[in-house]
């Protein structure tokens, strides 16, 4: 799928959510998916004493350019799976950002008018197609969708390579991928 | 070319020891270096080496001595508390002139301190640590491909002015994910380690040791380690420039520091602010000379740390006044966003009109 390098692609993200719902896991596939297409990528999670359970993030940056800081004061798009995420994050979204918040989890709406935010509910739709644990996999889905930073198809690859012995899940996973693309490109028309 | 590979900092540093011939690690536990001890326990036994978790640092530490002794490629890692706990080894590595490789990948201090990210083992590092007139060779990287580079490097560098080496990080650098590749080590020739402990069959014997209580004698061994380490003053200064040459304002960092530091650049120049980096890859040797000239093209410089102001201390004495050097700092392990790095050096444009 490697076309060259366009000029000026960047994305950086924050996920958010309890330790277990997958941001980590989410993270790391679309870093290393954008890898294979040859763009610079870096990766890099919040660590501390706590885990399961406890608030996780991660901050991922896609350029075609060398990469300066992985750390990101103020995201262009954030991913938020549960409400002290939301109250953590979306203060520190730029304007005209990205939110997506995984509605199942996050009770209230965005107090910020600058902003593009669609609330997905991420495990209804991740129970529908057949297995709930997929729930991050439609979030990365609805961002892949709003942003074209990698293709389905790296997704679909990297899955199969960082999945590795628990290759059952592949397909619910994929599945619940696409949901979420299609999640916003119903919910959301002006979507690339 | 190879194939790219996803590592964590941490656990790029360990293939790379592995790939320049490591095959003895000691380590004692420790956020956030532990995927160092965790990857050299699965991939030593691969490649036929000994992994060893020690019972602590100290212990870590002499374990270290004595395989550099017996001639082996050794590394050890550790974070902050844990190298300090090491000093007294490192003292006495040095002393003996052994070879080998020590990670410390900074957190917040003093004392426990946290296990964020930290540039404040600055001095400990670049200026002795332990007792006595020594250096360590200082490495900083601050890229997880540069880390596999300078970790391979450090190898050699040990095994070239037998000195313990030093690979200086941060947590952030040993969590972080990027792509790296593993080019063969370099294929440096040196003469046969005449000095190690194998067994003095048909050979005379020899002896490692640090004790001279003859003053003549000990000040003998200190010139020797001081004329050898002025060698690597002299070749071994490692340094990037990046937009400095028509720069009104150039930062001075390193490490983790650096690379956000030049996202901020790049938004700067956007604006048409000239500024620039000069960024120390060797903390000792330290590139003074490339700060002096700087200074004295009437540069402006500003230095960014996460430390209260230590590498600032080796800029300020190799510009001897010649500019005023303004400083910026977060710590404890709050790492400096490159906003508030944008601010500093618009601010430092600001004063100086």
């Amino acid at each position: 799928m490697e076309k060259g390098k366009v000029k000026g692609i960047y994305e950086d993200v924050i996920m958010a959510g309890f330790g277990g719902q997958g941001l980590m896991f989410i993270g790391k596939l679309l870093a290393y998916s954008a890898m294979k297409e040859s763009k610079h990528v870096t990766w890099i999670p919040s660590y501390g004493p706590e885990m399961r359970g406890g608030t996780a993030n991660c901050t991922v940056v896609v350029s075609d350019e060398e990469i300066g800081s992985p750390v990101i004061p103020r995201p262009r798009a954030v991913i938020v799976m549960n409400n002290p995420s939301l109250e953590a994050f979306e203060p520190r979204l730029q304007s005209e950002g990205l939110l997506l918040a995984n509605s199942s989890f996050v009770t209230r709406s965005t107090t910020r008018k600058d902003i593009r935010a669609t609330f997905i509910p991420a495990n209804e739709i991740a129970s529908k197609v057949g297995n709930e644990k997929a729930a991050n996999m439609v979030m990365l889905g609805a961002y892949v969708a709003c942003t074209g930073i990698v293709s389905k198809e790296s997704i679909n690859k990297g899955l199969e390579e960082l999945f590795g012995a628990k290759r059952e899940f592949l397909a619910a996973n994929m599945l619940a991928f696409e949901e979420g693309v299609k999640f916003v490109k119903e919910k959301c028309p002006k979507t690339k | 070319m190879t194939e790219k590979r996803f590592m964590a900092g941490n656990e790029a540093i360990a293939e790379a020891a592995i790939q320049a011939g490591c095959r003895f690690y000691f380590g004692y536990p420790i956020t956030p270096q532990n995927e160092i001890c965790e990857y050299m326990s699965m991939r030593l036994p691969e490649v036929g080496g000994t992994f060893l978790q020690a019972e602590s640092e100290v212990a870590a530490i002499y374990m270290t001595f004595g395989a550099a002794g017996a001639g082996a490629r050794v590394m050890t890692s550790s974070s902050s508390p844990g190298i300090s706990l090491m000093q007294e080894g490192i003292s006495y590595i040095a002393a003996a002139e052994l070879p080998c490789v020590i990670v410390n990948m900074m957190r917040g201090g003093p004392g426990l301190g946290g296990i964020h990210p930290s540039q404040a083992d600055y001095f400990q590092a670049t200026k002795g640590g332990g007792h006595g007139d020594y250096h360590l060779l200082v490495l900083a990287p601050h890229t997880a491909q540069e880390a596999v580079n300078l970790t391979m490097l450090a190898f050699d560098l040990a095994d070239k002015y037998r000195n313990p080496v030093m690979i200086l990080g941060d947590g952030n650098m040993g969590q972080m994910m990027e792509p790296v590749e593993f080019p063969p080590p370099p294929k440096t020739e040196f003469s046969k380690k005449g000095w190690i402990l194998d067994g003095a069959r048909n050979r005379p014997r020899r002896l490692i040791k640090t004790l001279y209580l003859d003053p003549p004698v000990l000040e003998k061994r200190n010139l020797a380690i001081a004329s050898k380490l002025s060698e690597a003053v002299k070749n071994e200064v490692r340094f990037e420039s990046f937009m400095v040459d028509d720069a009104d304002i150039v930062i001075g960092a390193y490490g983790t520091v650096a690379r956000i530091a030049k996202t901020a650049i790049k938004i700067l120049r956007e604006k048409g602010v000239k500024v620039g980096l000069l960024r120390p890859i060797s903390l000792f040797p330290f590139p003074y000379q490339q700060f002096a000239k700087v200074a004295e093209s009437g540069k402006k410089i500003l230095v960014v740390e996460m430390s209260l102001g230590q590498m600032v201390q080796d800029v300020q004495l190799a510009v001897c006044g010649k500019t005023k050097v303004n400083f910026y700092s977060r710590v404890g392990g709050v790492v400096p966003g490159y906003d508030e790095i944008l601010r500093e050096v618009e601010k430092v444009v600001k004063e100086s009109g």
